[in-house]
């Protein structure tokens, strides 16, 4: 018989998930879990400085292995803070295990010191979530959250555990097995069968590759399909880096922020191939006016995203690999010379306008530099705003789990806690978060939990002392009306960072920019770089909100134009 | 993770057969459902954020108390197929249904009710 009390058996279980880093912040209702995990010898604790940090660093633990991450958080306000974390790694699909303390059962419904109704907060943004109520469920309860967690599209499981029942003995007669994640649905090759068919005979097919690709392994198998039946593949925020940028089939991101050739394709295609994605409207625009001409076909491992947006000539419910796996041999190798010489032409005509990357006080400049000092190992995170489309237009992404944004929720703040747990997780390599002085201030209090673990981050600040992208909302659609979204008020986010104890490079001040970046980006440890950017800089070309995907504004290629 | 039912792959001609109660076409969801604090607050707010209206709603316990039925009258609208999926995603319900507004259960509890109406 084993003799536990739930704090000791939530520690035991998570250890035999695997799990050995778990961020957090301790209070009043989950200390006994707390003191339960000071007795683990496989165990580390990282101690974030505010919940939602602790989320996003499990996140971007979870992002890169692809396996499910834990974060704590103590009843109340902790976990309120938790929330937003929560609610991105629903959007984006990320799997997530949250486990909140909450005040002791009989307590529950008295609106006791630090009580909140985490369950009900969390119902609408979690896959699933549970309120514990004996030690012993929480045998079942924790592998269950792993399996929910990680089966079929991944999502976060948050698990409400009453003080009382922490300390609640359990005896039992033997440790459940770990959670581990279904077997993907299983899916008709009749289906397979009509969607080679429709490949086949299409004309000017187009693959439109989503977040599911990158979390189901499939990029090369994507890869293979755009080459064997000569297909020029479009890539989501989310699905950035399943084929690599110079491959030839690859025409990078598409929607609002897409290189112009890439939305005009799609206005021309026949046939749509979605595989992991949900036709979100920043990427599909008005969509009545999306791939007007298209057939489409749909793969995806969640039933309710067929149909949800955009009814689907051929949807396939299943894993995106296991998919493309049966379809390929069944698709005939093609050479599209027409097509593809047609997308050819579109690209030499109106690709992206990056030319005057040189300049490292402009954002194109200052990525590609970046890039080119870096390697394939780097991993990149994003805070959200007019850097975060930067880079995503304009980094050489290579490789899937290599691109770490909040896409689905957009949260301002993700990028430091996010490069934090990254690196935590992959200490081997280095970790650069391109921010904004807008996101950077929403969790720049991680900083100091980027210096006591000294996690190999580099964070290279656009500093455009304003919220860019609202700016630029408010320029070409509010009449120029600038309000708000200027920051009166200048930070020394050099200062800054020393004062946390993190090393801090100037670009402003550098005589030989080139070279200070390549210092700070070479150097061991967290550090910042301050990039001064133009407060006039836009992220062009731009769909505007509610327009159709071809109604695109600037961003031709010769001739660069503000609207 | 709820199985659909065979039931719910209905044609157009079935979902023509349903009586037009109130003006409106209705249709009746029911789901077998974990009997727990929580599941109720599950499901309907589901459908809540999802903006799509529950006209009734009927909850009893089944299987000794392990399991509940629940019936949600709604109506018809172009949506129901997505909110089914939706629904089916819920890990406390096992299981998803459909059967028209002549549902017996609703029939009887307008009787209850004395209106002698739906909506």
């Amino acid at each position: 018989m084993i003799s536990r009390n739930g704090a000791q058996i939530i520690t035991h279980l998570l250890e035999r998930q695997g799990i050995r880093i778990i961020p957090g912040i301790p209070g009043g209702a989950n200390l006994p879990l707390y003191d339960a995990l000071s007795q683990s010898s496989s165990i580390r604790h990282v101690l974030a400085r505010h919940e939602q940090g602790a989320g996003f660093i499990a996140q971007g633990m979870a992002r890169v292995s692809g396996l499910p991450a834990v974060c704590l958080a103590t009843s109340g306000p902790g976990a309120t803070n938790l929330l937003t974390a929560i609610a991105d790694a629903r959007l984006d699909s990320v799997p997530l295990i949250c486990i909140t303390g909450q005040v002791p059962l009989p307590m529950i419904g008295t609106d006791a010191f630090q009580e909140v109704d985490t369950y009900g907060l969390s119902v609408p943004i979690t896959k699933h979530n549970f309120l514990v109520r004996s030690a012993a469920e929480l045998l079942d309860v924790i592998p269950r959250a792993f399996r929910i967690a990680a089966s079929g599209r991944p999502g976060p499981v948050l698990i409400d555990v009453p003080k009382d029942v922490q300390c609640q003995m359990a005896e039992f007669e033997a440790w459940p097995e770990p959670g581990r994640p279904a077997d993907p649905p299983a899916f008709d090759l009749v289906d397979i069968e009509r969607a080679a068919a429709s490949i086949n005979a299409a004309r000017r097919p187009v693959l439109y590759l989503g977040g599911g690709v990158i979390y189901s392994g499939a990029g090369r198998l994507a890869t293979s399909l755009a080459e064997k039946a000569s297909i020029p593949a479009t890539m989501t925020l989310m699905g950035l880096g399943a084929l690599p940028v110079d491959h030839p089939r690859a025409m990078g991101m598409l929607g609002m922020h897409a290189a112009r050739y890439t939305n005009l394709v799609l206005e021309e295609c026949d046939l749509l191939i979605a595989a992991g994605v949900r036709f979100d409207d920043r990427a599909t625009g008005k969509v009545e006016a999306f791939c007007p001409s298209a057939d489409i076909i749909h793969i995806d491992i969640d039933a309710s995203e067929l149909g949800k947006i955009k009814p689907a000539h051929v949807g396939i419910v299943g894993d995106v690999g296991k998919v493309l796996e049966a379809l390929l041999p069944k698709v005939e190798t093609r050479r599209r010379s027409e097509w593809l010489t047609f997308v050819a032409g579109l690209k030499e005509q109106h690709a992206l306008p990056t030319s005057t990357a040189d300049d490292l006080r402009t954002p194109y400049g200052l990525i590609s530099r970046a890039a080119r000092l870096l390697d394939e190992e780097a991993i990149i995170a994003t805070d959200v705003g007019q850097h975060q489309m930067w880079t995503a237009q304009a980094y050489p992404f290579r490789r899937p789990r290599q691109w770490l944004t909040s896409g689905g929720l957009g949260t301002m703040g993700f990028g430091i806690p996010a490069a934090i747990g990254a690196s935590l997780i992959r200490p081997e390599r280095k970790v650069v978060c391109f921010s904004g002085d807008g996101s950077l201030m929403m969790n720049i209090q991680e900083l100091a939990t980027a210096v006591e673990q000294n996690v190999n981050i580099k964070i290279i600040l656009m500093n455009n002392h304003s919220l860019g992208l609202v700016h630029q909302q408010q320029e070409l659609f509010y009449g120029n009306r600038i309000y708000a979204s200027v920051y009166q008020s200048q930070v020394d986010f050099v200062k800054i960072a020393q004062g946390f104890g993190m090393k801090a490079y100037d670009l402003a001040v550098s005589s030989d920019p080139a070279a200070t970046l390549a210092r700070a980006l070479g150097c061991d440890g967290p550090c910042l770089i301050h990039a001064p950017i133009d407060g006039s800089e836009s992220v062009y070309p731009m769909v505007p909100p509610g327009a159709a995907n071809k109604n695109m504004i600037g961003g031709e290629a010769h001739g660069y134009t503000c609207a | 993770m709820a199985t659909l039912a065979p039931e719910m792959q209905e044609t157009q001609q079935d979902t023509n057969h349903r009586p037009n109660i109130g003006g409106n076409r209705h249709t009746v969801i029911e789901l077998t459902v974990n009997n727990h604090p929580g599941v109720m607050s599950h499901v309907c707010g589901l459908f809540s954020r999802r903006a799509f209206n529950v006209e009734g709603i009927l909850c009893m316990p089944m299987d000794e108390g392990r399991l509940s039925r629940m019936w949600l009258l709604v109506h018809e609208d172009q949506r129901l197929d997505q909110m089914t999926k939706q629904v089916s995603k819920l890990e406390d319900v096992l299981d998803v249904r459909h059967s028209g507004a002549d549902h017996e259960v609703f029939v009887k509890l307008e009787e209850f009710f004395g209106s002698g109406r739906i909506a």
